[in-house]
């Protein structure tokens, strides 16, 4: 990235004069580059032939990451459980959050478990590179394949969550509509969408170490600005006088837009007009961000492909 | 980056490690035909073009850092760059041209570079610059190939296969092959973090020479596991080496390079001091 052009331009002319270069012989013989960077559409066939590795490798993270505790697996459901019952008497009961909102233990935990999706996935995107040098460095794989792998064992884990959250749901009241059928629909957005994201994250990672350090505070800016614990358009506009279009940005952001979604379709009471925001609008977006961060977040990823094992 | 510049053209300064050498011509011609593999044809299959490898390390402590934030403060204001980031320059200007059935040894004191060379061979290490140009996929045969410590060696196995690329039914049709070869038995139900250290080396040798290569490139694997298992792994190399092309050998047992390979390539402090027949240059290696 930031080679010394000069110096590599020496190098490589330096020595040999009179001779034919090294680089023709290698040319003359088929030869190819030990370190190139496939074309694109190789490079996305590459990834698909490493299907199974990128499940298998998501699979055993899962299984390894509850491997030393006593209950095990177990954890996978309790830990959505204990952060539920968290925010609920935190937000719910001692912060007031309620507003006017008729349900709300649904629309918060909702809130919660969508968002937990996509700001896992991030987080472990951008220690996927950086986390698994050695592996890089010893093997030969496509390394689009690690973020990949830490968003499936992320949707691994959200797929039990949901199975919790469904519970919750219906424990307060609400009872499944045919709207349900709708719940795969977003969440394979939502998966496109965070596949995309780690993609970037991951390569942005790589080369900048103190993204780690910097990431819990973006993902709680993020956390506030996409209304988990609130309705955006009743505290950004009604309770703090900010204009119109401030609501409408925060509706438009990712996580915010998902968030809407699945609670329109979890929550019959929530009503789609509350924030003064067409339905459309956030499909819209939802849609939107699902396509071009995944279109984008591999070309980008792709570009640096030959450049992940220098660390 | 500037000091890193300045240490390139030092190095380009300075003599030649085999001066007057053409690297096309085999350094060995005569001792390639009596080689314990085929003769050489003459087609080049690997060919390393003036090759600069410079690692990053990070969390190396410095003279001017000794991790206090006050320190760290001043170095960004001062806009001294992190000097926690440490530049390696691991290998320095290394050329040669590597033949179909080529068998090369490569030695040398730890930390001259053989393995760093060993991994921009097989492109995972990319070159700061140089270049190394290779026939077909090279693969690296090394004992550290990362696997996951909390896991049975069961699936170890599984995720091994398929990170080297192979379908489900390459993996069901190998997977016992690799048990046998490791001869780890029933521990392969166990997590990896209980195996011995030569259970380990076993384990992962097993697995990546399951499949075939083109190039192959062994690092230090012969001098792990006892002597039973070092005679199996010695006769598995070679027979892949009997499929592949070039073979490079990566070992600090010199008696294990004499006996299989017709090059040695000499490395110190990241640069080639001698290239060519065995027994010149691995009594040259002994004497100094």
């Amino acid at each position: 990235m930031s080679q010394p052009e000069s110096a590599v331009a020496d190098a490589q002319a330096g020595g040999r004069s009179g001779q034919e270069p090294l680089a023709k012989l290698a040319e003359r013989y088929g030869l190819r580059r030990a370190i190139a960077r496939p074309r694109f559409p190789v490079y996305m066939r590459q990834l698909w032939e490493r299907r199974h590795f990128v499940l298998t490798y998501a699979t055993s993270r899962n299984v390894s990451k509850y491997s030393n505790s006593a209950l095990g697996q177990l954890w996978q459901v309790l830990t959505p459980l204990l952060n539920a019952g968290i925010y609920y008497v935190m937000f719910g009961l001692i912060l007031g959050g309620k507003g006017n909102i008729e349900n709300y233990p649904a629309f918060l935990i909702t809130g919660m478990f969508v968002f937990t999706f996509t700001q896992r996935t991030v987080t472990a995107g951008a220690k996927s590179i950086s986390g698994n040098l050695s592996m890089i460095r010893a093997l030969h794989f496509p390394r689009a394949t690690l973020p990949l792998a830490y968003t499936i064992q992320e949707l691994q884990q959200l797929a039990i969550s949901m199975g919790v959250l469904g519970v919750i749901v219906v424990a307060t009241g609400e009872f499944p509509t045919w709207y349900w059928l709708m719940i795969p629909v977003v969440l394979l957005l939502q998966t496109m969408f965070n596949v995309g994201a780690a993609l970037v994250i991951a390569r942005l990672g790589a080369s900048m170490r103190d993204l780690n350090q910097l990431l819990p505070f973006i993902t709680r800016t993020w956390l506030y600005a996409s209304g988990v614990f609130f309705a955006i358009h009743d505290k950004v506009v009604n309770g703090a006088g900010l204009p119109e279009w401030v609501a409408t940005a925060m509706y438009l952001n990712p996580a915010a837009s998902f968030i809407e979604w699945m609670r329109e379709i979890l929550i019959k009471s929530y009503n789609p007009d509350f924030g003064h925001h067409p339905p459309t609008m956030v499909w819209a977006s939802c849609v939107f961000w699902a396509v071009f961060a995944l279109g984008f977040g591999f070309w980008y990823f792709w570009r640096a492909e030959e450049r992940y094992g220098r660390g | 980056m500037a000091e890193l510049t300045k240490e390139l053209s030092k190095v380009k300064g300075e003599e030649p490690a085999v001066p007057g050498k053409d690297v096309r011509v085999h350094p060995n011609p005569e001792l390639a035909t009596k080689g314990p593999l085929d003769a050489p044809t003459g087609t080049p299959t690997v060919i390393v073009d003036d090759l600069h490898i410079v690692y990053r390390v990070y969390g190396a402590a410095s003279e001017s850092e000794k991790g206090n934030a006050v320190n760290a403060l001043t170095r960004i204001l001062k806009r001294q760059g992190r000097p926690q980031m440490k530049e390696v320059h691991a290998v320095k200007g290394v050329t040669f041209v590597a033949y179909h059935g080529d068998a090369i040894g490569i030695v040398g004191r730890n930390g001259s570079g053989k393995s760093t060379l060993l991994r921009a061979i097989a492109g995972l290490l990319p070159p700061h610059s140089g270049a190394v140009y290779t026939d077909g996929q090279p693969s690296l045969l090394g004992v550290n190939a990362a696997l996951m410590r909390e896991l049975t060696g069961e699936r170890n196995i599984v995720l091994g296969c398929y990170a080297m690329g192979m379908t489900p039914s390459e993996v069901r049709e190998k997977y016992q092959e690799i048990v046998d070869f490791s001869g780890i038995d029933e521990f392969v139900q166990l997590p990896m973090s209980t195996y011995s250290s030569g259970m380990g080396a076993r384990l992962r040798f097993a697995i990546s020479s399951a499949k075939t290569h083109d190039v192959l490139l062994i690092d230090e694997a012969l001098a792990t596991g006892d002597r039973e298992f070092r005679k199996k792994s010695e006769q598995r190399i070679r027979q892949i080496r009997e499929s592949a092309g070039t073979v490079f050998l990566v070992a600090h047992d010199l008696r294990v390079i004499e006996q299989t390979c017709n090059r040695v390539i000499w490395l110190h402090k990241g640069k080639i001091k001698m290239d060519g027949d065995p027994k010149e240059v691995l009594a040259a290696y002994t004497k100094g």
